[in-house]
C-alpha cells in the first residue's frame, strides 16, 4: 500500500506541477483528492489494513493529500496570475487613438466679460440691476437733466419710436429707475451691465453695443472715491500697471464730468496706432452725479452725493480676448464661437 | 471750433514760438479735447521768386521752362501752369521742400533739367472751397512789390497754426476767440486783452427812420445798427486769413466782417442791405406754411415753431439759421442794417435740424450773453468804418429783456472739497477764480462768486466744483474705495445658470440685433399685437424691434450657412419686444435653434424634434418644473413659420411658456429646430426647495408592458393613464419603443414602456404588482381600446 501511496504521490505531484491551465489543474485536483479521487480511495482500502498499519498509513495519506492540496493552491495562484496577464495582454489598446467626444458649448466673450464685470462689483457689495431696453424719453433723458432741446441730445443719433419712447442710448437710463424705485431713499450701490443703441454704424461703431453704468449714492461720496472704484475695476479688466487720466468734461447728468483714459492696453502707453501715439485710450465717462438727477429722482444732495460712470463693454472683450472687428461679435459665426468654450484661467487677469 | 493762434494772439499775449501741440494739451487736460493741431500750410522751404524766363518746353504742347529768380540763385524751373509767364513773381518750392502732396526732388522733366516746383495754393494744401477762380485755374500769382528771396507765407500773412476742438456740449462761450481767450488765460495766468470797439457816429439817429418790433417770446433780445456809404471790396489779407483758418469762405469786406466778429465775439451778426428793407424789422413765429426763399436760393416751407424775421409785411430771414435772399448783401449794397439778437435756443435748434446747421445757429443753439450782442454792434461798426469806409448812424434801434449782470452763487472750500475729495486751500480755490476772471468776495468762510455772463454753463455750486477741479487738476486726487457699510451684492443667479446649462448642454451662446426688418419681425410668434417700428431707421433691414428671439437666431443660422457652416447648435437670453393697446412691453426670453449634426451624449445625432426636445426638458427639469410641463400639439397657437406636424406649445401648469418644433419647409429648406421659451413667465411660477427624499432601502421592481394602440394616440395619453390606473406604488414610467410594421396593424403601433414599483417600507409582493399590472392593462383597454402586445 505504501507503494501505492509512493505512485501516487509520485504521479500527482508530476502532473499537477506540469499542469499548464486552471481546468486541467482543477481535473487533476478532482483525479486525486475528488471524493473519488485516488488518495481518496486508498483511504476507502484500509479497512483491510491492520489496526497497526491504519494509523501508519492514514498519517501519510494526510500527509501526501496536505502536500498535494498546498501544491495545488501554489499552483493554482501561479496559474491564475498568468491568465490575468494574458487577459492584460488581450485587452492592450492603442491609447493615442481619438477620444469620444462630449461636446460643450461656448460662451459668447461679451457675455464673459459682463459676468467678470459684475463678478467683481458684486464682491464690492453692488447690485447687479437691470432695466428696460424700451425705453421712455422721460427715463432715457429727462430724468438725467436732459431736457427736450437741449443741445447734448441729438434725435440723429437716437432710434426714437415715438416721440416718447426710444431704445436706449445709454445704461444711464436705469440710474434713475434705481432711484426712483427706491422709495426710501436709502444709498445706491449698483451696476447695469446691457444693451445699448446709437444711431450709427461703420467700422467702429456698432448700432447695437454694451455698456455697464455704475451708480453709487451715499453719504460723503467724492471723487476721490469715483477714482479708487475706477482704478480698482480698471486694472481688474486690463491688468495691473494700468493708469488713468481724469479729463473733465461734460455730461448733462453728472457735474464735475469725467472723461477717462486708461494706459494703452497695445503698446502699454508707449505710443502706438491704437493710441494714435498719445498713449492713452479714452475709456469711459464719469463724474459727480448732478444735484439736479438726485432733485429729480428723489434724493436730497444737500444729504447725499454719489457718481456715476459708463464703460463701452464691446472695446473690453475685444481687448481681452484679440478681437480686432468690432463686427465680429455680432455676426455670430460658429466658428467665432466655438472658440470661447473653455474657463478664463488664461484670461483671468490678476491684481 | 477751429481756433486760429493768430487770431488768439489778438487777445492773449503768446509766445512768438509757442508750442501749438502743447497748448492743445493743455487745453485737453482742461476738458477741451482737440482733434488736431496742424499749420495753416504745412510745407517747408519755400521762398518767394521771380520768373526771369519764361519759354516753352520743346518736348511738351503745356510745359514752360522758366529762369526763376529766388535771391540767393536763379533755378531753372519746369512748370506746366498757363498763366507762368516772365516777370511773375511767385511762391517756389525748393529741392527737399515737404508739401502736403509730397516731397519736391531735383530732377528731369522730358529731357528738361527741373530744380523746384512754382506753387498754387492747392499745392500748399488750402482746401478747393477757399481759392478764388484765378487760383483754381494755376500757380498762385504774388503781387509785384513782393519781396524776393523772402518767405512767402510770412508775406501773405498765414503764417498761422489751428488747432480743431472738439467742443462740449455746455461750452458755447468757447466759441468765439475771446472765450477761448478767457479759457487760455485763465490755464496760462494771463490776462486777456480788450476788444477795439472805437468808431465816430453821425449826428443822425436810427430811431427817427428805423423801428425794431419783438412779437415772440422766443427772441429776448434784438438790435439794430444802420451804416451808410459802405464800400463793398475784397477783405484785407488778415480777415481773410483767419476767416480760412476758422474754416469760413471770405467773400467781400462786409460779409467778411459779420463773419469776423461772429468768430471774435461768439455773437453771430446778419447784416441786410438796407434799402430793401421798409424801415422796420419784426420778430415773430412763421406762420404754419408760409414761404420764404433763403440765401442759397431754395424756397422753404415754414413752420409755426420757425422763428422768422419780417419786414413787416413777409419774412425775410429764419432767425438765427439763415437770411432770405430778397435782403442779402450784393456788390452794390451801400446802406446796412446789422442785426445782433438773441433766439430761443431750442427752437433755433428744431429749425435748423431741419433746414441747415450753420455756424451761427450753432451758436445760437448753446447760448449766448447779451453783453456780447452789444459788443458785437459796436466791433463791427469798428470794423466797417475801418475796412468799408463805412459812416455810422447814431443810436441802436432796441428791445432787450435781458439781465446783462454777473451771476452771484456762494460756495465754500468745504463743499468744494468734500465733492473733489481732495484738501484745496481756500487761498488756492481763490486763485482759481481769480485766473478765470471771477470776482470773489468771502465772509465767514463763504465765497460769494461773481461769474460774468459769458459763462453761461454755470449756475450753481457743482459747476463751480467743476471749475475749480478743471483748473487746478484732478490728477493728483488719491483714490480710495467709498467708505460705506459693506453689504452682500447681488445678481441675476438663474440667468447666468441657464447660460451654464446650455453650455454644457453644447449649445453656442449669440449675441444678435435686436432690430430686424419690418416683414420678419413678428416670425416664429402668434397674437394679436403690433409691430414696434423706429421713426428714422438707418435702414430698411433694421427697422423694426423682433417679437421673437428666434427670427434673430434664424437669421444667424442663415449667415452660418452661407459660409458652409451646418452644424448649428445656438442659444441665447435677450429680449423680445411687443406693443399692445398702445403699450409697449418687453420680456425676457430664452432661445435655441439647432440644425445639422451635434452630439447626444457621445454620439453625433443628426437634430430631430426629439433632440431639442431633449433639450427643452433638460432646461424646465433644471429649473424644477420636472413634471409639470407637457408638449402639446395646438395648431391654433402654432406660428405659420412652424411644421404643423412637428410643432408644440409647451405648457407649464397648463399655461403656455414656450414654442418648439422645426421651421416650416416654406421658410428654411434644411432641416432646422427653435425653441423659445419666455423667462418672465415660466420664472415666474414657484418651485419647490430642493430636499432629499429617503431612499427606500427595499428594492424597486420593473416591469415592462407593450400595448398597441391607434397611431393617433400619443405616447403621453399612455402615460397619463398608466399613471392613472396604477396608483401609489408605481414610482416612474417611461417609454422605451415604439414599433410599427410588421406584427402591428396598418394604422396602430406597439408603444413598449418600462414602469418601476416601489413602496419606501417593504418589499412589494409578486401578487401586488400583478394586481396592478392587470389594472392598468384593463384601465388600457377601456381607455384607449389598447390590446397588449
Amino acid at each position: 500500500m505504501k507503494e501505492e501511496i509512493a505512485k501516487i504521490k509520485e504521479n500527482s505531484l508530476k502532473e499537477i506541477s506540469e499542469s499548464k491551465d486552471l481546468k486541467t489543474l482543477g481535473d487533476l485536483k478532482v483525479k486525486y483528492l475528488g471524493k473519488k479521487g485516488e488518495l481518496t480511495l486508498v483511504l476507502r482500502g484500509m479497512g483491510k489494513l491492520s489496526p497497526e498499519e491504519r494509523p501508519v498509513i492514514g498519517s501519510l495519506v494526510n500527509q501526501v493529500r496536505d502536500e498535494l492540496n498546498k501544491l495545488v493552491e501554489e499552483k493554482e495562484e501561479e496559474l491564475k496570475k498568468i491568465a490575468l496577464e494574458e487577459k492584460l495582454k488581450t485587452e492592450e489598446i492603442d491609447i493615442t487613438l481619438p477620444s469620444q467626444k462630449i461636446k460643450r458649448g461656448s460662451k459668447h466673450p461679451l457675455n464673459r466679460v459682463i459676468e467678470e464685470v459684475e463678478d467683481l462689483f458684486v464682491s464690492m457689495g453692488y447690485d447687479v440691476v437691470s432695466g428696460p431696453e424700451l425705453e421712455t424719453d422721460e427715463y432715457c433723458f429727462e430724468r438725467l437733466n436732459l431736457p427736450k432741446g437741449h443741445p447734448a441730445r441729438d434725435m440723429q443719433d437716437s432710434f426714437y419710436i415715438t416721440p416718447e419712447h426710444l431704445l436706449r442710448t445709454q445704461t444711464s437710463s436705469v440710474q434713475a429707475r434705481t432711484m426712483m424705485a427706491n422709495e426710501e431713499k436709502t444709498p445706491i450701490r449698483v451696476i447695469v451691465p446691457g444693451k445699448t443703441f446709437r444711431r450709427e454704424d461703420d467700422a467702429t461703431h456698432s448700432h447695437q453695443f454694451n455698456q455697464v453704468e455704475g451708480l453709487v449714492i451715499d453719504k460723503n461720496i467724492s471723487l476721490a472715491d469715483l477714482k479708487g472704484t475706477l482704478e480698482v475695476f480698471m486694472k481688474k479688466m486690463l491688468g495691473q500697471n494700468t493708469e488713468l487720466r481724469f479729463r473733465p468734461s461734460y455730461f448733462p447728468f453728472t457735474e464735475p464730468s469725467y472723461e477717462v483714459d486708461v494706459t494703452c492696453f497695445k503698446c502699454g502707453g508707449k505710443g502706438c496706432n491704437l493710441c494714435k501715439q498719445t498713449g492713452w485710450i479714452e475709456l469711459l465717462g464719469s463724474g459727480m452725479v448732478h444735484p439736479n438727477v438726485l432733485k429729480m429722482n428723489g434724493y436730497d444732495p444737500e444729504k447725499y452725493s454719489g457718481f456715476a460712470f459708463g464703460v463701452g463693454l464691446d472695446r473690453l472683450a475685444m481687448f481681452k480676448y484679440g478681437i480686432t472687428d468690432i463686427r465680429l461679435l455680432y455676426q455670430n459665426d460658429v466658428r467665432f464661437l466655438k472658440q470661447f468654450d473653455r474657463g478664463d484661467k488664461e484670461n483671468e487677469i490678476k491684481y | 471750433m477751429k481756433l486760429s493762434i493768430n487770431f488768439l494772439k489778438d487777445y492773449i499775449d503768446l509766445d512768438e514760438n509757442i508750442d501749438v501741440k502743447q497748448l492743445a494739451e493743455d487745453m485737453t487736460n482742461a476738458g477741451n479735447e482737440y482733434d488736431e493741431a496742424v499749420k495753416l500750410i504745412n510745407a517747408t522751404k519755400l521762398v518767394i521768386g521771380e520768373i526771369k524766363e519764361c519759354v516753352d518746353h520743346p518736348d511738351s504742347d503745356h510745359l514752360h521752362c522758366c529762369k526763376v529768380d529766388i535771391g540767393s540763385e536763379v533755378l531753372d524751373i519746369v512748370c506746366g501752369a498757363p498763366n507762368a509767364r516772365k516777370g511773375l513773381k511767385v511762391i517756389v518750392a525748393q529741392d527737399g521742400a515737404q508739401l502736403p502732396g509730397g516731397t519736391i526732388k531735383k530732377g528731369v522733366i522730358r529731357g528738361e533739367e527741373s530744380n523746384g516746383m512754382l506753387c498754387s495754393m492747392a499745392e500748399l494744401g488750402l482746401e478747393s472751397k477757399f481759392l478764388k477762380e484765378e487760383d483754381k485755374a494755376g500757380i498762385h500769382e504774388l503781387p509785384a512789390d513782393a519781396p524776393v528771396g523772402e518767405d512767402p507765407i510770412a508775406f501773405l500773412q498765414m503764417n498761422d497754426s489751428i488747432i480743431d476742438f472738439d467742443l462740449t456740449a455746455n461750452r458755447g462761450d468757447l466759441l468765439s476767440i475771446l472765450g477761448m481767450a478767457y479759457e487760455v488765460g485763465a490755464i496760462y495766468d494771463k490776462k486777456v486783452k480788450d476788444i477795439d470797439l472805437s468808431h465816430k457816429e453821425n449826428s443822425e439817429n436810427i430811431n427817427d427812420t428805423f423801428k425794431v418790433n419783438v412779437n415772440t417770446e422766443n427772441c429776448s433780445i434784438f438790435l439794430a445798427k444802420k451804416v451808410k456809404n459802405v464800400e463793398i471790396k475784397e477783405s484785407p489779407a488778415f480777415i481773410k486769413n483767419r476767416l480760412i483758418a476758422s474754416g469760413i469762405r471770405p467773400i467781400n469786406n462786409v460779409v467778411d466782417i459779420s463773419n469776423y466778429v461772429m468768430l471774435e465775439t461768439g455773437q453771430p451778426l446778419h447784416f441786410y442791405d438796407a434799402d430793401t428793407l421798409k424801415g422796420c424789422l419784426e420778430v415773430r413765429m412763421a406762420e404754419e406754411g408760409e414761404k420764404l426763399t433763403t440765401l442759397d436760393n431754395i424756397e422753404r416751407t415754414l413752420k409755426s415753431e420757425d422763428i422768422v424775421i419780417s419786414n413787416g409785411e413777409k419774412a425775410i430771414g429764419l432767425a438765427g439759421v439763415m437770411g432770405g435772399l430778397e435782403t442779402e448783401i450784393t456788390d452794390n449794397t451801400k446802406n446796412i442794417i446789422i442785426e445782433a439778437a438773441i433766439f430761443d435756443n431750442v427752437k433755433v435748434r428744431r429749425t435748423s435740424n431741419s433746414i441747415l446747421r450753420s455756424e451761427a445757429s450753432n451758436r445760437f443753439e448753446k447760448g449766448l450773453d447779451s453783453n456780447r450782442t452789444y459788443m458785437a454792434i459796436e466791433r463791427a461798426c469798428n470794423l466797417l468804418e475801418k475796412y468799408a469806409g463805412a459812416e455810422i448812424v447814431g443810436n441802436l434801434a432796441k428791445y432787450d429783456t435781458t439781465d446783462r449782470s454777473d451771476k452771484n452763487i456762494d460756495i465754500t472750500a468745504k463743499n468744494i472739497n468734500a465733492i473733489l475729495g481732495m484738501q484745496i486751500s481756500e487761498q488756492e480755490i481763490l486763485e482759481v477764480f481769480r485766473k478765470l476772471g471771477f470776482t470773489t468776495t468771502v465772509k465767514d468762510e463763504i465765497i460769494t462768486v461773481s461769474v460774468p455772463k459769458r459763462r453761461i454753463d454755470i449756475s450753481i455750486k457743482e459747476d463751480l466744483i467743476e471749475e475749480v477741479g478743471r483748473i487746478y487738476g484732478v490728477n493728483n486726487i488719491k483714490g480710495k474705495l467709498p467708505d460705506i457699510a459693506p453689504k452682500m451684492g447681488s445678481y441675476d443667479k438663474i440667468e447666468r445658470q441657464i447660460r451654464n446649462k446650455m453650455m454644457d448642454l453644447g449649445l453656442n451662446e449669440t449675441l444678435s440685433y435686436v432690430l430686424v426688418p419690418e416683414n420678419e419681425a413678428k416670425m416664429f410668434t402668434k397674437d394679436d399685437t403690433q409691430v414696434v417700428k423706429l421713426l428714422a431707421p438707418l435702414s430698411e433691414d433694421k427697422n423694426t424691434l423682433r417679437h421673437s428671439l428666434s427670427v434673430a437666431l434664424h437669421k444667424i443660422y442663415k449667415y452660418n450657412k452661407a459660409r458652409s457652416n451646418k452644424d448649428v447648435s445656438i442659444f441665447e437670453i435677450g429680449k423680445a419686444f411687443q406693443k399692445q393697446n398702445e403699450e409697449y412691453s418687453e420680456t425676457k426670453k430664452l432661445a435655441a435653434l439647432m440644425s445639422g449634426e451635434y452630439y447626444v451624449g457621445m454620439e453625433k445625432k443628426k437634430v430631430d424634434f426629439y433632440v431639442i426636445k431633449g433639450i427643452a426638458e433638460e432646461v424646465l427639469d433644471y429649473l424644477g418644473y420636472n413634471g409639470r410641463y407637457s408638449f402639446v400639439k395646438d395648431l391654433n397657437k402654432t406660428p405659420d413659420e412652424m411644421h404643423p406636424g412637428q410643432s408644440a406649445v409647451i405648457s407649464v401648469n397648463n399655461d403656455i411658456v414656450g414654442l418648439i418644433g422645426k421651421i416650416h419647409p416654406s421658410v428654411e429648406k434644411e432641416d432646422v429646430f427653435i425653441l423659445e421659451i419666455d423667462l418672465d413667465k415660466l420664472l415666474a411660477k414657484k418651485v419647490g426647495k430642493m430636499k432629499y427624499k429617503e431612499i427606500s432601502k427595499f428594492p424597486n421592481i420593473k416591469k415592462d408592458l407593450a400595448v398597441v394602440v391607434d397611431k393617433k394616440v400619443t405616447a403621453q395619453e399612455i402615460g397619463i393613464n398608466i399613471k392613472k390606473f396604477a396608483g401609489s406604488l408605481l414610482e416612474s414610467y417611461e417609454v422605451f419603443d415604439v414599433y410599427t410594421g410588421e406584427g402591428v396593424a396598418e394604422n396602430k403601433k406597439s408603444v413598449a414602456f418600462s414602469l418601476t414599483f416601489g413602496k419606501q417600507d417593504r418589499t412589494l409582493t409578486d401578487e401586488e404588482i400583478n394586481a396592478v399590472m392587470d389594472k392598468i392593462i384593463e384601465g388600457l383597454e377601456k381607455k384607449l381600446q389598447a390590446e397588449l402586445r
